[in-house]
């Protein structure tokens, strides 16, 4: 091994800050899974039949489905019945307000740099905070009340909202999609609701935070947006979760719908903890994201930076079925030690003059394997419809993988669709050269990758585009060379 | 400034550098030339601490301190600049911001507080009118689709803004139309200081013309086998290197 082989390894060695457990007492199912289960898990919510009925059609469906293996991922098969399907801080009851919320919790989401009391305050933007299984709190319901914006957690929504629930949910993923959202659908405990009516700007970025805590519990959140004529809302969502030996699996659905001149952005900075070195332990992160571009004119745009995870299986994907209507992707992925990640876009062309653009920046270091795997389909009819999709690799170390698997399906004649995709090693010159001008190898490092995914980090809000680039060095500390 | 005792050196596990001795005063300029493979890129490399090149004996001493037991980048803050003979490109990374990085690297290093940004866009701005250069570059990616001559000029605004002490240029003058040749010349001229040295490595007597050196090498075989006044760098031009290393004859 080469001396700045040894810097690079030195420098992918990091220490993943959010790994605290925080100690509270909690409700948490026995491990397993049957119909019991959700019965309870839907008691536990006080849900209306037509939630429960839903959860049991969806479980149903799951067990004649198979785990899909078509992805690029080695893991342990996950045994279903060893995880607890519902996990939540216990409290006398739901809290009013912030000043009733347990004080751990709070202090929990401050070391993560979440203070939500700060939040509320300063940085005008809403957040929603999913502990374990439960949503904790929402900062800033009234002033977004005032603009007629609906901003709670799922379970409360199934309450004061049946009617949009009953009408949007499943709507764009229904359980039949696939296994993981067949299994979240059945026992999804929380998440966050969003609803923007007819002319609305959201006046603040609304954000929510997941957090798993408790130990053998899964994380099945749903989060659903609608964005009725004429709006505009943005969107962040960011996530952590302790250090512990075992895998822990999340499973989560999301499901935006943009009506005429609606415009969603929505921007995850995922932070799961990704596993050890060694490839031990990390969140098995399955996830199911989708949006519907379901009026004219409207745009869906995902943005998403993914560092952690010791498994990432995800695609946020959108259904262009209104005429003139716009998707994007907007993708950093970095896998560091043993870390493995398959992620990318679906962008499925319906309505006439769609446009589409990919934009995905893999980066692998250590052994792990990073895996773009894009979908573009442009069914007869989309006429005019473009696509651009780009999509780069860098590679850091020589033990690491890069994999590109496009899908191309075009069935108009009039599309028009351009591929563009790059494969680059942090070469030992390009870090020399820093070296020479007075930066450490890690800086170095920092800043090329950095360089790297600019495209990516300009389309985040601007205090997401901070932690992400903060992120990025801590994930990629210890891999120069 | 600069001592160089007995150095020899590997790069790729192949002995380049056969005993080299040199000692450099501040302000001089020091020109080694000499033909394809007599060690003129290993010299420098080695100086500069770059991977790949094994120091196996003697010593360099600079300003005092031993060079060789510093990493790279302790060489680059502690003032040894290395213009490269192929600038590699960066993308994505802005010039003004790699620039703004390794000027705070090095003071950070000197104990000193990070430049102001207004100031630091001043005298940036005042630097790069004086290399024929538009403000744009500034906010382009690294070297990214550079000439070969924006590359060089990209280099000698680095040396300007950083201020190293010693300055290496490694064939800075490969690639260059005599146009190119005369601005990055001007900028090299400029930095010449009683404070600062130069180590110009070369193929030609050309570059010569524009910048004066003060003592003249020339390199055979991984060995210093004559040293002179810039008029050996003519007699060079003249004879032909076969006149020093006579195996370049046939």
């Amino acid at each position: 091994m080469s001396a700045s082989q040894e810097q690079i390894d030195n420098l992918i060695q990091k220490e993943y800050k959010p790994g605290f457990v925080t100690d509270l007492e909690a409700d948490t199912l026995p491990p397993g899974l049957n119909e019991d289960v959700i019965r309870a898990i839907s008691a536990r919510k006080n849900e209306p039949p037509f939630m429960l009925a839903w959860r049991l059609k969806a479980y149903q469906q799951w067990l004649t489905m198979r785990e899909p293996d078509w992805a690029y991922l080695d893991y342990q098969a996950i045994d279903y019945n060893s995880i607890s399907y519902y996990s939540a801080p216990k409290v006398k009851e739901a809290p009013k307000s912030l000043n009733e919320v347990d004080p751990k919790l709070i202090e929990t989401y401050k070391k993560l740099g979440i203070p939500l009391h700060e939040q509320e305050r300063l940085a005008g933007v809403a957040v929603d905070a999913v502990f374990d299984s439960v949503s904790v709190a929402t900062t800033f319901k009234d002033k977004l009340k005032e603009a007629g914006v609906i901003f709670c957690s799922f379970s409360e929504a199934v309450h004061t909202h049946p009617e949009l629930i009953q009408q949007y949910l499943g709507s764009v993923v229904p359980p039949s999609d696939n296994f993981f959202a067949a299994l979240n659908a059945a026992v999804f405990s929380d998440g966050s609701f969003v609803f923007i009516p007819k002319g609305v700007r959201c006046p603040m970025e609304l954000s929510t935070y997941f957090r798993i805590n408790a130990a053998n519990t899964g994380q099945f959140e749903r989060t659903l947006i609608i964005a009725e004529e004429n709006t505009h809302v943005s969107y962040l969502e960011g996530c952590t979760a302790p250090m512990r030996d075992e895998n822990q699996l999340h499973a989560a659905v999301v499901e935006l719908i943009a009506l005429d001149h609606a415009e969603i952005k929505y921007s995850t900075v995922q932070n799961w903890y990704p596993g050890d070195e060694e490839g031990r332990g990390g969140i098995y992160n399955f996830v199911t994201k989708r949006g519907d571009c379901r009026g004219h004119h409207a745009k869906i745009s995902w943005t998403q930076v993914e560092t952690g995870s010791a498994i990432t299986w995800k695609y946020p994907s959108c259904i262009l079925r209104g005429d003139h209507s716009i998707g994007e992707f907007y993708s950093v992925a970095v896998s560091n030690h043993r870390q493995q990640a398959d992620t990318g876009t679906k962008m499925i062309h319906v309505g006439k003059n769609t446009k589409s653009t990919i934009i995905s920046k893999g980066i692998s270091a250590g052994r792990a394997e990073n895996t773009y795997r894009g979908q573009v389909k442009i069914l007869p009819g989309a006429i005019n419809a473009r696509n651009y999709t780009q999509c780069d690799s860098l590679l850091i170390g020589p033990k690491c993988g890069a994999h590109t698997f496009p899908y191309i399906e075009v069935k108009e004649p009039t599309a028009r669709l351009e591929h563009e995709a790059t494969t680059a090693k942090i070469s030992e010159d390009q870090l020399f050269f820093c070296q020479q001008r007075g930066l450490s190898a890690e800086d170095a490092v920092s800043m090329i990758v950095n360089g790297f995914c600019k495209q990516v980090f300009k389309e985040l809000p601007m205090e997401f585009a901070v932690e992400a680039q903060a992120l990025l060095g801590i994930s990629l500390e210890g891999s120069v060379g | 400034m600069l001592s160089i005792q007995n150095l020899e050196a590997k790069a790729d596990e192949q002995a380049i550098l056969k005993g080299i001795s040199l000692d450099i005063k501040p302000g001089e300029v020091h020109a080694i030339m000499g033909p394809n493979g007599s060690g003129k890129s290993t010299l420098s490399n080695s100086l500069a601490g770059r991977e790949g090149y094994q120091v196996t004996h003697g010593s360099v001493t600079y300003e005092g301190k031993d060079l060789l037991a510093m990493k790279p980048e302790e060489r680059a803050r502690e003032g040894i600049f290395l213009a490269f003979q192929y600038p590699v490109e960066i993308p994505g990374v802005s010039n003004i911001y790699l620039l703004k990085a390794a000027l705070n690297a090095i003071r950070k290093h000197h104990g000193q507080t990070e430049v102001d940004a207004m100031d630091f866009l001043q005298l940036v701005k005042a630097k790069i009118k004086s290399l024929s250069l538009d403000e744009q570059f500034l906010y382009r990616g690294v070297n990214e689709g550079f000439s070969g001559g924006e590359k060089k000029r990209n280099e000698i605004l680095q040396m300007a803004i950083l201020e190293p002490r010693l300055c290496i240029l490694d064939e800075t003058d490969s690639g260059l139309d005599i146009d190119a040749l005369k601005i990055v010349a001007d900028g090299v001229n400029a930095l010449r200081s009683p404070t600062r040295s130069f180590i110009m490595v070369t193929h030609y007597q050309r570059l010569l013309d524009y910048i004066k050196p003060d003592v003249v090498h020339v390199l055979a075989q991984g060995r210093i086998v004559k040293s002179g006044g810039p008029e050996l760098a003519l007699e060079l031009e003249a004879r032909g290197y076969g006149w020093i290393d006579p195996s370049l004859n046939h």
